[in-house]
């Protein structure tokens, strides 16, 4: 019990000093060397990416003007420009999306408010085995496919579609289901205490709670999958004119377009070159435009869940 | 160990407020069928009820009887089984996975657990209001009262709706804060507002019975006591079920008690008293229930 009439003497002049003390020169030094080293790491892990955007726009730039985007490159030779590619990419990652949103979006919603058991678990193995499938495999799977209906040779932009989709579905059916996980509980069970059927729960209340989530993770999986090249090779095709049917004749995308244009640059060799890097850039810019929506999208529609 | 006491409470006290006409029991939850716009409040019975969590049992033989148009508060110490045996009243147990219900729970004398008996029907008829306050976070004031006509796909007229809200809000005590915000989101109110709205969307759409799983354990003591005047007003017209861990509510809002006991970690919650609230917390039965309204534990 002496112990503790000596701790009570001590402890009250000893507290001041030892708060006024300070943070010690030994933890700054810490402090500031940490600092250092993640500041530098950091640097370092931006230094690709700057580099690359940067080499991208010195090279694609002179490549940009209007030809570049309001004509095609059908009977040229060194001219032209790239507005069927560009034409479509947009054209076949709209249908790939059109495809993958639906499909990826139920199998979440089974996935995360219906499954059970083994059905469940096989299910969410088989998305995370998708996950890692090579966009050749996709593409190959694809031509296969329709060459099973419509005889070997064939080249359509739906096929380019459906083998982006094979990549695509994965992505979305795993960011959704995140952000399904997200929604709380509790307002399900507020909807379930009103005598409200489970799918007309998940239709009213999930989904809308969920939306910018979705619409994120959608953007995200498009952005992966827009400059996807070697499933697109085998299935579009490589053409020079404008065809904006994807169910009729060959499609040009912005990949496998600056693909040719750097392998078979033909006589004009400098004038190729720069289309190759042009319609790399165009590429980044579709990613950078589609990200940048997709945080206004969440933003304005975000609902703050307490 | 306390015997447990099943007793079976008569209308000892004539029956106070407005009554209709008795519904016969075809009219029950059998076939889905929606309740009188304006019917009495009915009477709940549960018989033998056992109630489970996979294996485990949460609540043993639980046999009471619910009085219509008055307060029945549950208490009993944490993990006794009175949030359980209160969700497995409007079949919200049965939704985690794993959960089993033994016995018999009637509404007006119709079994609610029969088979082909849609649980979503008996949800309708009992209205449920939860501990925390969970307004849609998608939806404006407006449309959170309204959610329960929306969520049925029940083609409301707009006339119809703006009453059914406005009545509902008015029967909250909620009308005058936000009649003139009706179009904002629901998340933007206090916690006391917010657990108003949550009783004016479950009154809207007009069950026979309101259970409210401690309704007022996440609000201040203003807020408090405007839910408990709610619940005074609101048994005129519906049986009302609360669910408290404070005694002191528990004596001063309610009609009747049942108090519920667990005998060691692990093992099932039993029903140990019921009775009226005087009678529970002046001159109680059995021992434990005296232990328990002084104090002594819990």
């Amino acid at each position: 019990m002496e112990g503790a009439s000596e701790l009570a003497v001590h402890a009250r002049p000893q507290a001041a000093p030892l708060l006024s003390a300070g943070v010690g020169w030994r933890r700054r030094a810490v402090n500031t060397a940490m600092t250092v080293l993640i500041g530098g790491a950091f640097a370092l892990a931006m230094i690709p990416l700057f580099s690359l955007l940067f080499e991208v726009a010195k090279r694609g730039i002179p490549g940009l003007s209007v030809e570049f985007f309001t004509s095609d490159a059908r009977g040229v030779v060194g001219g032209g420009g790239a507005a069927h590619a560009i034409a479509g990419t947009l054209i076949i990652t709209a249908v790939a999306a059109a495809i993958s949103v639906p499909i990826g979006i139920m199998a979440a919603v089974y996935l995360n408010e219906y499954g059970t058991g083994r059905l469940r678990r096989g299910l969410t193995f088989f998305v995370d085995v998708m996950t890692g499938i090579p966009s050749i495999v996709a593409g190959l799977f694809a031509y296969a496919l329709f060459e099973l209906f419509l005889g070997p040779g064939i080249r359509l932009g739906v096929m380019g579609s459906v083998a982006l989709s094979v990549l695509m579905v994965p992505i979305v059916i795993r960011s959704a289901e995140e952000v399904l996980k997200i929604v709380p509980d509790h307002l399900r069970e507020a909807a379930h205490a009103l005598g409200t059927p489970k799918w007309r729960i998940v239709t009213k209340v999930v989904l809308p709670t969920a939306f910018a989530g979705l619409v994120t993770g959608v953007m995200i999986a498009v952005a992966r999958i827009v400059g996807e090249t070697a499933p697109l090779l085998v299935t579009t095709g490589v053409v020079d004119s404008m065809n904006t049917d994807p169910f009729n004749g060959r499609m040009q995308n912005l990949a496998v377009y600056a693909y040719n244009e750097y392998r078979s640059p033909g006589v004009m060799k400098q004038a190729a070159y720069d289309h190759a890097w042009a319609a790399a850039l165009t590429l980044i810019a579709i990613v950078m435009v589609l990200n940048v929506l997709a945080r206004v999208i969440y933003r304005r529609y975000k609902t703050e869940i307490r | 160990m306390l015997g447990t006491t099943k007793r079976r409470i008569e209308a000892r006290q004539p029956r106070a407020e407005t009554v209709g006409p008795t519904t016969a029991p075809e009219q029950a939850p059998a076939r889905g069928a929606r309740a009188a716009a304006s019917g009495p409040a009915k009477t709940i019975e549960a018989r033998g009820l056992d109630l489970y969590y996979g294996s485990f049992q949460a609540v043993r033989d639980v046999t009471m009887t619910i009085e219509p148009n008055k307060v029945t508060a549950l208490i009993g110490s944490s993990g006794c089984g009175k949030t359980t045996f209160l969700r497995s009243l409007n079949r919200m147990h049965e939704l985690t996975p794993g959960a089993r219900v033994e016995g018999k729970v009637t509404l007006d004398g119709a079994d609610v657990y029969a088979k082909g008996v849609d649980p979503v029907a008996v949800r309708r008829l009992v209205g449920m209001v939860f501990q925390s306050p969970n307004p849609f976070p998608t939806m404006s004031i407006y449309d959170n009262v309204a959610a329960g006509l929306n969520l049925n796909a029940r083609k409301v007229p707009k006339a119809q709706k703006d009453s059914v809200v406005e009545r509902s809000l008015r029967g909250a005590h909620l009308w005058d804060e936000v009649k003139d915000r009706l179009a904002k989101p629901g998340s933007g109110l206090s916690g006391g507002q917010q657990q108003r709205l949550c009783i004016a969307r479950a009154i809207a759409v007009e069950p026979e019975v309101l259970l409210m799983d401690e309704p007022c354990s996440a609000l201040d003591p203003v807020a408090t006591l405007a839910i408990e005047d709610l619940t005074a007003e609101l048994k005129s017209r519906y049986t009302i079920v609360v669910v408290t861990h404070n005694m002191q509510q528990a004596a001063r809002a309610s009609d009747i008690t049942a108090f519920f006991n667990i005998e060691g970690s692990g093992r099932p919650g039993h029903l140990v008293e019921v009775g009226p609230t005087d009678e529970i917390f002046t001159k109680p039965r059995q021992q434990a229930t005296e232990d328990y309204v002084s104090g002594r534990f819990g």
